[in-house]
């Protein structure tokens, strides 16, 4: 068996150590050992986006990623967002707009809208659909997750301003 | 309240239930599911198109760590048998598929060796270390070669590689054609495509020892179709084998076949006595899960002066891949394609003739829009190209062919039967919405400008929610043309619906709960839903073919209008009064005229539970349940228009739609939101087949586009704003009113877009006749263009 070496990470707030092998994909450690199975499996190429997450506040994809390179990061997933009797304002307006319907890429949809929302809420559709087109969605035509984006990023500019 | 003026559920923009969960990343996908024990597979695939298997050396990989057992068609096939999918259709060769391939392989993809072990990665080591000798055959790529004799067999058994042939003629063809006035015809030709749901087919066996009983959690469209398959492949009672479809990443076709990864997963749980856990991965999916589209079409049309169309003869070549997929049978890609050809119009003469040819490729099955994308895109290019002959709008051409008014219902020339649909009020919905006349202006001056701008139309019509009459696959012998829905009322007064049909992202959940709510007269949010599982009912098959809210929606309206009438029986022995004078409404029993009521826990509770409040003879004959089955019989018609607008860049000819509009009848709408959102992604898909998805095989057989990089499935930057309008006609032949509307964005989207193409490049006299329209292609075709004319 391949020798394992120990990581320390924390993930939606809560600090984890656990021992991997240096070949573990980060997102098979998040969805296998630490049972976090929000995060979701695509292409395992880093083309789909389903996998994405957070990374001390930045974007990444975890199929693209080992997890012994998240050692000593913050990690936020699908599972850090609101809670399933809570949601959270994105949350909320992916709901109203009825921006997903299968649901499984909805997870690397929210984490890469939180990215961006985080970084600018004047945001033309353009330039929304443009930060949507790495995360790929069989099911909506995309046009109600534009929706809920347009929604989402207005609330939040209206609330800061 | 005023009956009539209650507000409805059935036709209201409900919240989705299933979204919370699934918002949270706490929804159920199969991969998510992790049992303490199970075993992981990881299948050696062959890297041939076509080759007999020699040898297959194993045992450096068994001795590997962390290995089980490793599995060949000697091992495997001895405890399963074949699967084979049976038609009635005349002259249908069926092929055996096998758990692993046995002796041959097929297509480049097909699985030889499993091998199981403690875990994914430990699994996917060993493969590398299995060796197998092939000795190479022919490998039959080209369906055209691979019909005309000359080629090897596929299947070495066979008679020859044409699987499924049929031809039928109504009226005077060939005379009607002589005498058309105008003659449009073309070779056509729809490249392979692949449904690409976003998560990959993936199977958990979870064995449970103290009932020596099976749990198959498959990412299925089909459960009741899989569960009856696998009792008679591994010979098992059914109830010690369940099959569970908990929440799926969408089908689209794609998971609506059985496959032999779920074969192998259900037998080496059996075998083993373990759980067994398989995912594909992306690769995996894009070489195995069946694929479609993939048609030669010559056809051609005939018009009198007028326009009024005259005849039609269609000629199809479908490339349906290595194996005869079960249980839809080679057939369905196909024989759908010559069967809806005519489409909404009025046409005396038809002759279809079709042939599903066996290649070393995937097999095919069913994929969005099964046939009819195809279909549509032929006979709408051909109607353009009549209108251009003609010097006709080809909106106008439409409309003065399509049936109308007291016309319905329509038997077109392969015999389906239209019912009352509004074909002619669709296309004048989303001329109107565009302001197609100011359109046309702007074409013009566009053009002036020498930039590439055009308009194009495509108008359809397809059979949903279809009944027993006929089944879903053209002389499939299994029957997908009824449902059952059973409701209850528990003794705690909640209301439980149970379907046989499955949801992957179709809504079911909420579409149903509304449904069963209104027809009830009890709160949407009081009725839980149960979707998916094979031990719930008797018997079902799934959700495909559009059929779900026809079908399933039907069931529930049969069974909740029972419901509701025990419940007022119950309430009207309890207030002693005619049941005429209950009424039950927002989940409240009252008497109507007083304030008397009770809520459906009281009644509950008097009904099971207490004691004394009914005599022994009423109680013998009162519960709070109803099973119905419903049976649409024939089924029904859903129509749309599409137009598309589109820019071709002459640089890069980068094709980019600039506008779209669908109109269409779905019939009695159940939740708006939802249709809309089934319309949106419906036209992205027929974007991707129009534009970019395109499964390629070399000429060994191997495929290059075995990765999201070269399967190009579009993004939102590919897809544009879709205006979606309704004409929320009831349908005339199904309960409730509703017609099955989850393919139609991606029947409609290839002909309009292909249309819109070639009315860009008209005046380069530029034909489109294959889709997808790549860059390269058309690069090829302006190049070809610009060539001749200096010639
Ligand atoms: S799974 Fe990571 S990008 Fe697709
Ligand atoms: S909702 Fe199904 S892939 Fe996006």
């Amino acid at each position: 068996m391949t020798r394992k070496v120990p990581i320390n990470v924390r993930v939606n707030g809560t600090k984890y150590e656990r021992m991997v092998e240096p070949r573990r994909l980060l997102s098979d450690f998040l969805r296998e050992d630490l049972g976090l199975t929000g995060t979701h499996m695509g292409c395992e190429h880093g083309v789909c986006g389903a996998c994405t997450i957070l990374l001390d506040g930045d974007s990444i994809r975890s199929c693209l990623c080992l997890a012994i390179q998240a050692d000593n990061a913050e990690l936020t997933t699908v599972e850090g967002l609101g809670d399933i009797e809570a949601l959270n304002p994105l949350q909320q307006k992916f709901r109203e707009h009825h921006a997903l319907q299968c649901g499984f890429c909805t997870s690397g949809m929210l984490m890469t809208v939180t990215d961006m929302l985080s970084k600018n809420t004047s945001l033309t559709d353009e330039e929304i659909r443009e930060g949507l087109s790495g995360n790929l969605c069989r099911c909506t035509g995309y046009q109600h997750i534009v929706d809920a984006v347009r929604d989402a990023a207005k609330q939040a500019g209206d609330v800061s301003s | 309240m005023d009956i009539n003026t209650r507000p409805k559920i059935i036709g209201a923009r409900v919240q989705r239930r299933e979204d919370p969960r699934l918002l949270t990343g706490n929804g159920a996908f199969v991969d998510d599911r992790q049992v303490p024990g199970m075993l992981h597979l990881a299948f050696r695939r062959s890297d041939f198109g076509h080759a007999k298997i020699l040898k297959i050396d194993t045992e450096e990989a068994a001795s590997m760590p962390g290995i089980i057992g490793i599995y060949t068609a000697e091992t495997l096939n001895e405890i399963t048998k074949p699967v084979i999918a049976f038609s009635n259709m005349k002259d249908y060769q069926a092929t055996p598929i096998r758990a692993l391939a046995q002796d041959v392989v097929r297509y480049v993809g097909e699985p030889v060796v499993v091998v199981v072990a403690e875990n994914r990665y430990l699994a996917e080591d060993a493969l590398n270390e299995i060796f197998i000798d092939y000795e190479p055959l022919e490998n039959v790529v080209d369906p055209e070669y691979a019909a005309s004799g000359d080629a090897v067999l596929v299947h070495e058994d066979l008679k020859s590689n044409i699987l499924v042939a049929r031809e039928f003629e109504r009226g005077e063809v060939d005379e009607a054609m002589s005498s058309a006035a105008i003659r449009v015809k073309g070779r056509f030709r729809s490249r392979r495509k692949t449904a690409v749901a976003m998560e990959t087919r993936s199977y958990l066996a979870e064995f449970e020892k103290s009932s020596q009983s099976l749990t198959l959690h498959s990412s299925t469209q089909i459960p009741g179709i899989i569960r009856d398959a696998l009792v008679d492949i591994l010979d098992i009672p059914g109830h010690r084998l369940r099959v569970v479809a908990p929440d799926v990443g969408g089908g689209f076709g794609g998971k609506a076949s059985l496959y032999p990864e779920e074969i192998v997963v259900t037998a080496l749980s059996k075998l083993l006595k373990r759980s067994v856990k398989w995912t594909s991965d992306r690769m995996e999916d894009l070489m195995s899960t069946s694929q479609a589209f993939d048609e030669i079409i010559d056809a051609e049309l005939g018009l009198d002066s007028e326009g009024n169309l005259l005849a039609l003869s269609a000629d199809v070549l479908g490339d349906v891949g290595a194996y005869s997929i079960y249980p839809w049978t080679a057939a369905l890609e196909p024989i759908q394609v010559v069967s809806f050809m005519p489409g909404p119009y009025r046409l005396a003469n038809y002759r279809g003739k079709v042939r599903g040819v066996a290649t070393n490729k995937p097999p095919t099955g069913p994929y969005r829009g099964v046939g009819r994308p195809a279909s549509t895109f032929v006979m709408e290019r051909l109607m353009d190209m009549a209108a251009g002959k003609l010097g006709m709008d080809p909106a106008e051409l439409r409309l003065k062919n399509f049936v109308v008014g007291d016309e319905f219902p329509y038997r077109i020339g392969s015999g389906i039967v239209w019912d009352k649909s509004e074909f002619s009020e669709c296309l004048n919905k989303a001329t109107e919405k565009l302001d197609y006349e100011t359109l046309r202006e702007k074409q013009r001056i566009a053009r002036s400008q020498g930039r590439l701008m055009g308009i194009g139309i495509a108008s359809y019509a397809e059979l949903t929610g279809i009944g027993s009459r006929i089944s879903a696959a053209p002389g499939m012998p299994i029957n997908t043309g009824t449902e059952t829905a059973r409701i209850r009322v528990d003794s705690s007064g909640s209301v439980i619906a149970y379907f046989g049909v499955a949801s992957h992202g179709q809504s079911l959940e909420t579409t149903l709960a509304q449904v069963v709510a209104e027809e009830m007269g009890v709160k949407v949010e009081d009725v839980e839903v149960v979707l998916g599982d094979s031990a719930v009912m008797a018997h079902s098959t799934g959700t495909y073919a559009s059929r779900s809210a026809v079908l399933a929606g039907g069931a529930g309206t049969l069974a909740a209008r029972a419901v509701r009438e025990k419940i007022v029986e119950a309430a009207s022995l309890l207030f002693e009064v005619p049941a005429e004078e209950i009424d039950v409404y927002d989940g409240l029993i009252h008497v109507s005229g007083t304030n008397r009521k009770m809520d459906l826990r009281e009644l509950a509770r008097a009904v099971y539970s207490e004691m004394g409040r009914f005599t022994k003879e009423v109680r013998e004959n009162l519960d709070l349940e109803a099973t119905k089955l419903y049976d649409p019989y024939f089924g029904t018609t859903t129509s749309a228009s599409h137009i598309a607008v589109v820019d071709i860049d002459p640089e890069t000819f980068k094709v980019k739609i600039e506008q779209y509009v669908v109109s269409e009848d779905c019939g009695r709408m159940i939740n708006p939101l939802v249709v809309d959102g089934q319309v949106h992604g419906g036209v992205a898909q027929g974007i991707g087949a129009a534009l970019y998805e395109e499964v390629i095989h070399d000429e060994n057989g191997q495929v290059v586009t075995a990765s999201l990089v070269d399967y190009l499935v579009p993004s939102s930057c590919e897809v544009p704003t879709i205006d979606v309008l309704h004409a929320d006609t009831r349908s005339p032949s199904t309960i409730g009113g509703f017609r099955g509307m989850g393919e139609g964005g991606t029947i409609g989207a290839p002909a309009a877009i292909a249309n819109a193409v070639a009315d860009a490049l008209a005046p380069f006299g530029i034909e489109i006749n294959e889709i997808p329209i790549s860059p390269e292609r058309l690069y090829r075709l302006i190049e070809k263009a610009r060539n001749s004319e200096k010639d």
